[in-house]
């Protein structure tokens, strides 16, 4: 289902525990990077893969906010929009991407490769504002920077 | 100023090679408690130190440790907690991505204290995807080195360490939730008592501790637990990493030692406040804690006593600096939003509670507050406070009481009526 390196990724996960099941976090993370958000497959799959039902699956999917079970862009752009971010001025950066991209938070722009997100605080809130890109961090960011960062993704 | 935690930040990120660590005294506290020490003698050392849980409760570390049963069927857990998702809060951040293996030593000291887990866990929240890398190659160079594993030094002792990504979930920083979420559930809090430190992971004793709980203990070893405690006050012993966030011309993660005045660590880690401003409030330890004004900081030193005293909590160590610029309206609505988003939805109260008050907070935010919202967020704030199943009810209650309490002027502004007349004086 995935790439060899993934397939044993999540069977040196398996080991770290005494039940199989607890490798479900790690292992839907590795389901996300290969296709972009949780889909049917990756559910049906890791639940035969670690002994859970699929209606388990479902519901730890569900209850954590950096999966997703649709497709969303390629990039997601999470703006931080917890209380040190908020007060330095992360509404502008959250703002501007709207504008720049025309796509309002958790949307996805027509291409397929920008979902905007508002999300909480990141614990970088000494050096806040902060947009994290994926799993890449960009810390004190600025308008231009934020225009750089985009650009460099198109 | 003596650094416990921090010693090796300035290297920026090359103790993570356990060559450097090694030349910087790393280490050395575990061969020690391998050689000289019983499980007991390492647990009676942490409690003189007066060490506390940095994690936000405060708990006294090594009365914790000594909860857990020497002998157990089921096999023990040292469990580090790495979730940091408090707003105001990013010091495990850089504790684990300046200098991974202190937490590494510190993991297996508390492993061996517990008189043997074998297989232990650092829980870490998903977005420190890169840090994930850094611990496991710690992990992967401390195992070749026989610093972890099994026949640590050539005993019998065996420590393994697993590193274990969440995926956005305040709630998993609860440490009962956090157990569920490891076991692969949904992170939804365990009734208390039974405590973690008797049944805990998979059913085994555990015990979770943060990552600058664990940090601190290679130093105490070390050192001793007197000289540990020295550096702070009598009943907060040793010092703290805070980070500093908001209006300050400096912010990040400093360490000072307990009982350092706030003012400060504000004007002097801090540069002070923002230049051609002036302070509104601080809150002392992360969004969770009630807020101080300008004279509360004056009086408050930075220990869990101080801030107690005060009225407010240390909690994770969060502070973030408020200027004259700040809507304490708004300040309170992002607060509610976040415990709303974060609620796990298990509780009536919280669940209920949050949304209701944020409900009450759009409207104001419209400037078309009625009168009596100011009363009926307060209110509800107090119908949540103690009546919820886990702390995050009282989290999300506390702070709205007190900008309500110390602030209410950026309320009233809100109500229509009010509003009105305001600008009809103007
Ligand atoms: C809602 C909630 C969130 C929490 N988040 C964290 C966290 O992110 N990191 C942490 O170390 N402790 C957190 N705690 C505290 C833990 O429950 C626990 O007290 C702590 O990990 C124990 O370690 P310590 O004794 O070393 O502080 C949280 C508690 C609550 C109620
Ligand atoms: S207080 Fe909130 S977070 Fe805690 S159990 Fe209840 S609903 Fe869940
Ligand atoms: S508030 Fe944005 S990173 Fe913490």
């Amino acid at each position: 289902m995935y790439s060899p390196e993934n397939e044993d990724k999540i069977d040196e996960y398996i080991t770290h525990y005494p039940v199989k099941r607890s490798a479900i976090l790690p292992a839907l993370h590795i389901a996300q990077i290969e296709h972009g958000y949780v889909t049917d497959d990756d559910v049906k799959y890791l639940a035969q893969r670690l002994d859970m039902r699929v209606n388990e699956v479902e519901e730890v999917v569900t209850f954590y906010s950096m999966y997703s079970r649709k497709p969303i862009g390629k990039y997601k752009l999470q703006v931080c929009r917890t209380i040190s971010c908020n007060i330095a001025g992360c509404e502008k950066i959250s703002a501007h991407i709207t504008d720049k991209l025309g796509i309002k938070v958790n949307e996805t722009t027509p291409d397929g490769k920008f979902t905007l997100q508002e999300v909480e605080c990141l614990g970088y809130c000494d050096l806040a504002p902060v947009l994290q890109v994926n799993f890449d961090y960009h810390e004190q960011i600025t308008l231009a920077r934020t225009d750089e960062i985009i650009e460099t993704l198109k | 100023m003596t650094k416990v935690l921090t010693s090796r930040f300035d290297l920026k990120g090359e103790a993570c090679d356990i060559d450097v660590y090694l030349k910087t005294g790393g280490y050395e506290a575990l061969n020690k408690v391998l050689k000289e020490f019983t499980p007991d003698q390492v647990i009676d050392e942490v409690k003189k130190s007066a060490l506390r849980g940095r994690g936000g409760a405060g708990f006294p570390t090594g009365m914790k440790w000594g909860f857990v049963p020497k002998q157990s069927a089921r096999p023990k857990y040292v469990v580090c907690n790495a979730d940091e998702s408090e707003p105001g809060t990013g010091k495990d951040r850089d504790l684990m991505r300046w200098d991974p293996h202190l937490l590494l030593e510190g993991m297996a000291i508390a492993a061996y204290a517990l008189n043997g887990a074998p297989n232990n866990y650092i829980y870490i929240r998903g977005e420190y995807w890169y840090i994930i890398d850094i611990l496991e190659k710690a992990i992967a160079q401390a195992k070749e080195r026989g610093y972890l594993g099994k026949n640590i030094l050539g005993t019998d002792f065996e420590c393994n360490i697993f590193v274990h990504p969440g995926a956005g979930a305040y709630i998993c920083g609860e440490e009962t939730a956090l157990l569920e979420s490891l076991e692969g559930k949904r992170g939804h809090p365990r009734l208390k008592p039974p405590f973690p430190a008797v049944v805990g992971l998979y059913g085994g004793p555990t015990v979770v501790n943060n990552v600058e709980t664990l940090t601190a203990v290679p130093w105490i070893i070390n050192n001793g637990g007197e000289a540990y405690k020295a550096l702070g006050t009598e009943k907060s012993g040793g010092t703290k990493l805070f980070t500093v966030s908001g209006h300050v011309n400096k912010p990040g993660n400093y360490e000072v030692p307990m009982g350092y005045p706030m003012r400060d660590l504000i004007n002097n880690e801090c540069g002070g406040v923002r230049t051609g401003h002036t302070l509104k409030g601080v809150i002392p330890g992360g969004s969770s804690m009630p807020i101080f004004t300008p004279e509360e900081v004056e009086k408050a030193t930075m220990d869990y006593e101080s801030i107690a005293s005060l009225g407010s909590m240390l909690g994770s160590g969060g502070v973030i600096v408020l200027d004259e610029t700040v809507d304490m309206f708004e300040m309170c609505m992002n607060t509610i939003h976040f415990y709303k988003h974060e609620s796990c939805g298990w509780c009536t109260p919280c669940r209920e509670g949050t949304r209701w008050l944020y409900k009450v907070c759009e409207r104001m935010k419209k400037y078309e507050g009625k009168s009596g919202d100011i009363e009926l967020l307060d209110d509800l704030a107090g119908k949540i406070l103690g009546k919820s199943f886990c702390a995050l009810g009282d989290a999300a209650a506390m702070p709205t009481q007190a900008m309500i309490k110390k602030f209410r002027p950026d309320f009233e502004k809100r109500i229509k009526h009010n509003f009105v007349q305001l600008t009809a004086a103007d």
